[in-house]
């Protein structure tokens, strides 16, 4: 949708980072009210004040942009959810935080950064840390109706960011690679779904896998990444039901991981090829 | 290059360094703990001697109905069970171990007095309790329910329970019927306990599958948990009260202690100083829950005091006085698991009477060990604090094949989806947080785990454990009853130069067993709570008599028992190294 300022004045429009901003604290609020998701407020504030503080050095010290505190905020908001450490660990939420935005600042290609902020943070700390660091074991309860409120507001917002496309195409295709993933190794169809009604996924799905910073230039080709992730995705589960050892580090949180394979590469690849057309 | 180009390269390489730093300070601090701590000067040693003293005992799981084959290892994981009584009244502790498989016997243990054991269950009638369509023994508690001076036993399980009334020492009969507690359900958790101080202990039974389910022949494969952390759709815990006559009435209604959530433990002590026995239920798939005795017959479940909102796993519940405050804290153990899942276990030192709250102060090897079931405080090496004993592992079968990532795949979802057994991916020959070591977290100013260093490197998969002085010398033994494995012993070697007391309870206005009596012990300026429980732990229960260590003490400043019949006695000068046996007042 869009507004004609010539004809009816100057109105107020909302931006799509604003209700992703509402959604993600919506989920914080509810979760922590009904379930005491954080396990601790001392989380929320180490992993907030470090992707704050990290935004606001990073972009003084390196001088070339604005600092954004908005997406420093979802990052550190999501970090909080996401993380589920050993009992009495802070270090997990303040390191990932730097991480995080570490990686917006540092690991970059033609000015772009390659991962989403959390989902590197995550990534890292659940490859090099995983003795002490877990991912999201509460579970909103398991109910229907916090899963109903949280979809729904998501999907909207998701409609209204114009990510939905990128929301839909991995939803698809995970789906239908949970009905082959059931045809190849016998598991029930309902077991292979199941995970992605958890809030997890709701995190990875509205937060991470359609961060507008991350994803590719083309409309075809974000849908492209969003199947790969889930194609990469379907993989990691494959090898998970083998029980093959040394990829055990990937079975913590298959989706997570998967973006945090692909999506770096396909931004890289998206990059150099924009580079290309306009050299 | 200008001064700003080389000033901008100067902040990406700082920024670069700080950035390789954090991910090098997440790759140290992220390492994996160690196998617990080398100590050299432990003062004790533990050796498990249970072959070479005749117990030759061995647990096996329940079958299960077909339908439950994608996950009957997880579903049947529980069962062992170890209790000591002493059934014979010789004084010398006696032990009772569960089976579950139909046609496996219990085991019922004579101590001979000589370190060796011998097996009494087929003689006493309580070996062969596992019967298809009566049901599969889960654990047993024992008390003086009849107060006749003998000690009966109830053993609870899934299907019928049943309690054995103690004939002559050697002999028991069922009057299960006649009492009135045969009754359906399918339960990990019981103890007893005199909830009205009338002189008569009551049972207080756990539900954890709904009773209305034959675990052998299901209606519906919709039996399990309908949410992974508030589950409420358990079977209903029920009180028993016993009209004094060798019946019970079940009063779990008027007294309000019916929960639904998915009990795995439960233990009795007066946590609010007020001189009534309350109840602390340690619930799988939810958070733990208090009910404090209201003195009137009902009990009030406790609302804002840090437990409604810690949701966790609760397998087992162990009382002990952490910090030597004279009060009883609880260690509850939860689930931790390398990637998947941190819950912690909670150890909540008891604030009630100051500040309504109990504050979970578990950390590092409190907090985390492993898939953790039965836990126990006692003073193993008698320096005159409370140590901590945890066993653990779930399921340890294939060692390369893991059903973690299996479960994930549920665990997160919405509760319908689990709910049916059917859903769940077939767990097949995984192992489940398999082949885990047990704890011993010894109190050196921290909890310090030194179970390698103290003997304890066995890798079974511990469910119960028990303390008791097996040999009357002044130490604590450590019993572990083992999932589809043998029971452990671990004789207590301790340096004779630390000072103990024991102190043996007899009712006479309160029930015989002395069943909720409370000891305090001054000592060295340490104040000592301890309970005489009516099972407590996971599926265990301790001997009856208390035992204290005092260090290099040599003297007990003060000593008070206060009996469930709200008789306070003072106990005179007690001389140390010895069991003392005291007898209820008639009158204050």
């Amino acid at each position: 949708m869009t507004t004609d300022s010539a004809t009816s004045g100057p109105r107020f429009r909302l931006n799509p980072k604003h209700l992703i901003i509402f959604l993600i604290t919506l989920i914080l609020v509810l979760g922590e009210l009904r379930y005491s998701i954080l396990g601790g407020y001392e989380r929320l504030v180490a992993t907030l004040g470090s992707c704050l503080a990290t935004e606001a050095l990073l972009a003084r010290m390196l001088g070339d942009r604005k600092p954004s505190y908005s997406s420093a905020y979802i990052s550190g908001i999501s970090l909080a959810l996401l993380i589920k450490p050993q009992a009495g660990l802070l270090w997990p939420f303040w390191l990932g935080g730097i991480l995080s935005i570490g990686s917006k600042y540092v690991l970059r290609v033609h000015g772009r950064h390659l991962w989403n902020p959390s989902n590197f943070g995550i990534g890292v700390l659940v490859i090099l840390a995983s003795g002490s660091v877990a991912i999201l074991s509460h579970q909103w309860g398991n109910e229907l109706a916090t899963n109903l409120v949280i979809w729904t507001l998501g999907l909207v917002i998701a409609g209204r960011a114009r990510v939905l496309h990128v929301t839909l195409s991995y939803l698809g295709a995970f789906l239908a690679l949970a009905g082959l993933r059931t045809l190849l190794t016998g598991a029930p169809l309902l077991a292979e779904i199941a995970p992605v009604t958890g809030p997890m996924y709701q995190l990875f799905i509205f937060f991470m896998i359609t961060d507008p910073r991350t994803t590719v230039g083309t409309r075809g080709g974000r849908i492209a990444v969003a199947v790969i992730v889930a194609v990469v995705e379907a993989l990691i589960r494959l090898a998970g039901d083998a029980g093959i050892g040394f990829l055990t580090p990937l079975y913590y949180s298959p989706p997570i991981m998967a973006l945090f394979i692909v999506g770096p590469i396909a931004m890289w690849w998206d990059l150099r090829r924009r580079a290309r057309a306009t050299a | 290059m200008s001064s700003a180009s080389r000033g901008g390269t100067t902040a990406r390489i700082v920024a670069g360094v700080l950035f390789v730093g954090a991910i090098s300070a997440v790759a140290v601090l992220g390492r994996p703990a160690g196998a617990g701590e080398e100590v050299s000067d432990l003062g004790f040693r533990l050796s498990e001697t249970a072959a070479e003293r005749g117990i030759d005992f061995r647990h096996q799981s329940t079958t299960l109905d077909p339908r439950l084959d994608n996950v009957a290892p997880h579903v049947a994981g529980i069962g062992a069970s170890v209790a000591v009584t002493d059934y014979d009244g010789d004084g010398w502790s006696d032990l009772y171990f569960t089976s579950s498989r139909f046609g496996t016997p219990n085991g019922l243990y004579r101590n001979r007095g000589d370190g060796s054991f011998e097996s009494a269950g087929a003689g006493a009638g309580l070996a062969d309790l596992n019967e298809e369509g009566v049901g599969a023994s889960m654990g047993s508690v024992w008390g003086d329910y009849d107060n006749d001076g003998r000690e009966d036993v109830f053993v609870y399980g899934w299907g019928y329970q049943r309690l054995f009334r103690n004939v002559d020492g050697t002999r028991f009969e069922d009057v299960s019927a006649a009492s009135g507690l045969r009754v359906w359900m399918n339960s990990n958790a019981a103890i007893w306990l005199d909830y009205d101080a009338d002189g008569h202990l009551d049972l207080y039974l756990a539900g954890y599958f709904r009773s209305d389910i034959d675990m052998w022949n299901l209606e519906s494969t919709r039996i399990m948990q309908n949410s992974f952390e508030f589950a409420t759709n358990g079977g209903r815990n029920r009180l028993f009260r016993s009209r004094g006559d060798g019946t019970f009435e079940d009063v779990t209604e008027a007294a309000g202690v019916g929960s639904t959530r998915w009990t795995l433990a439960v233990a009795s002590a007066d946590f609010d100083e007020d001189g009534l026995p309350d109840l602390y239920l340690a619930n799988d798939y939810g958070p733990e829950e208090l009910y404090l005795n209201r003195g009137d017959g009902t009990f009030e479940l406790a609302d804002g005091i840090g437990l409604s909102d810690d949701s966790k796993s609760g397998m087992s519940v162990a009382l002990g006085d952490v910090h030597n405050r004279g009060r009883l804290d609880v260690f509850v153990t939860n689930i931790s698991e390398r990637g998947y899942l941190f819950q912690g276990n909670n150890l909540r030192i008891n604030h009630l009477v100051e500040a309504n709250e109990f504050q979970n102060v578990a950390r590092g090897v409190l907090a985390d060990a492993g898939w953790a079931w039965g836990a126990q405080f006692g003073d193993l090496d008698n320096d005159g604090f409370q140590d901590l004993y945890i066993v653990n592992g779930f399921i340890s079968a294939d060692r390369e094949r893991d059903y973690w990532y299996g479960m994930s795949k549920v665990a997160g979802a919405q509760g319908a989806i689990f709910e049916d057994a059917r859903t769940w991916p077939p767990i097949g020959d995984a192992s489940l947080s398999g082949y885990e070591r047990s704890r011993l977290l010894l109190r050196r100013g921290e909890f310090v785990d030194v179970a390698e260093s103290a003997g304890v490197s066995d890798d079974l998969d511990g469910r119960a454990v028990a303390f008791a002085d097996l040999e009357n010398r002044g130490v604590l033994d450590v019993i572990v009853a083992n999932q589809n494995g043998p029971p452990l012993l671990y004789r207590n070697e301790i340096a004779p130069v630390r000072r103990w007391i024991q102190i043996e309870l007899e009712g006479r206005v309160s029930n015989r067993s002395a069943i909720g009596a409370e000891v305090i012990v001054e000592f060295g300026g340490a104040r000592q709570r301890q309970v005489v429980a009516g099972g407590l732990g996971f599926a265990s229960q301790n001997q009856r008599r208390l035992h204290f260590g005092l260090g290099d003490v040599d003297r007990v400043e003060r000593a008070v028992v206060r009996w469930p019949s709200g008789i306070e006695q003072e106990l005179g000068d007690l001389e140390v190294d010895r069991l003392h046996r005291v007898v209820e007042p008639e009158t204050p």
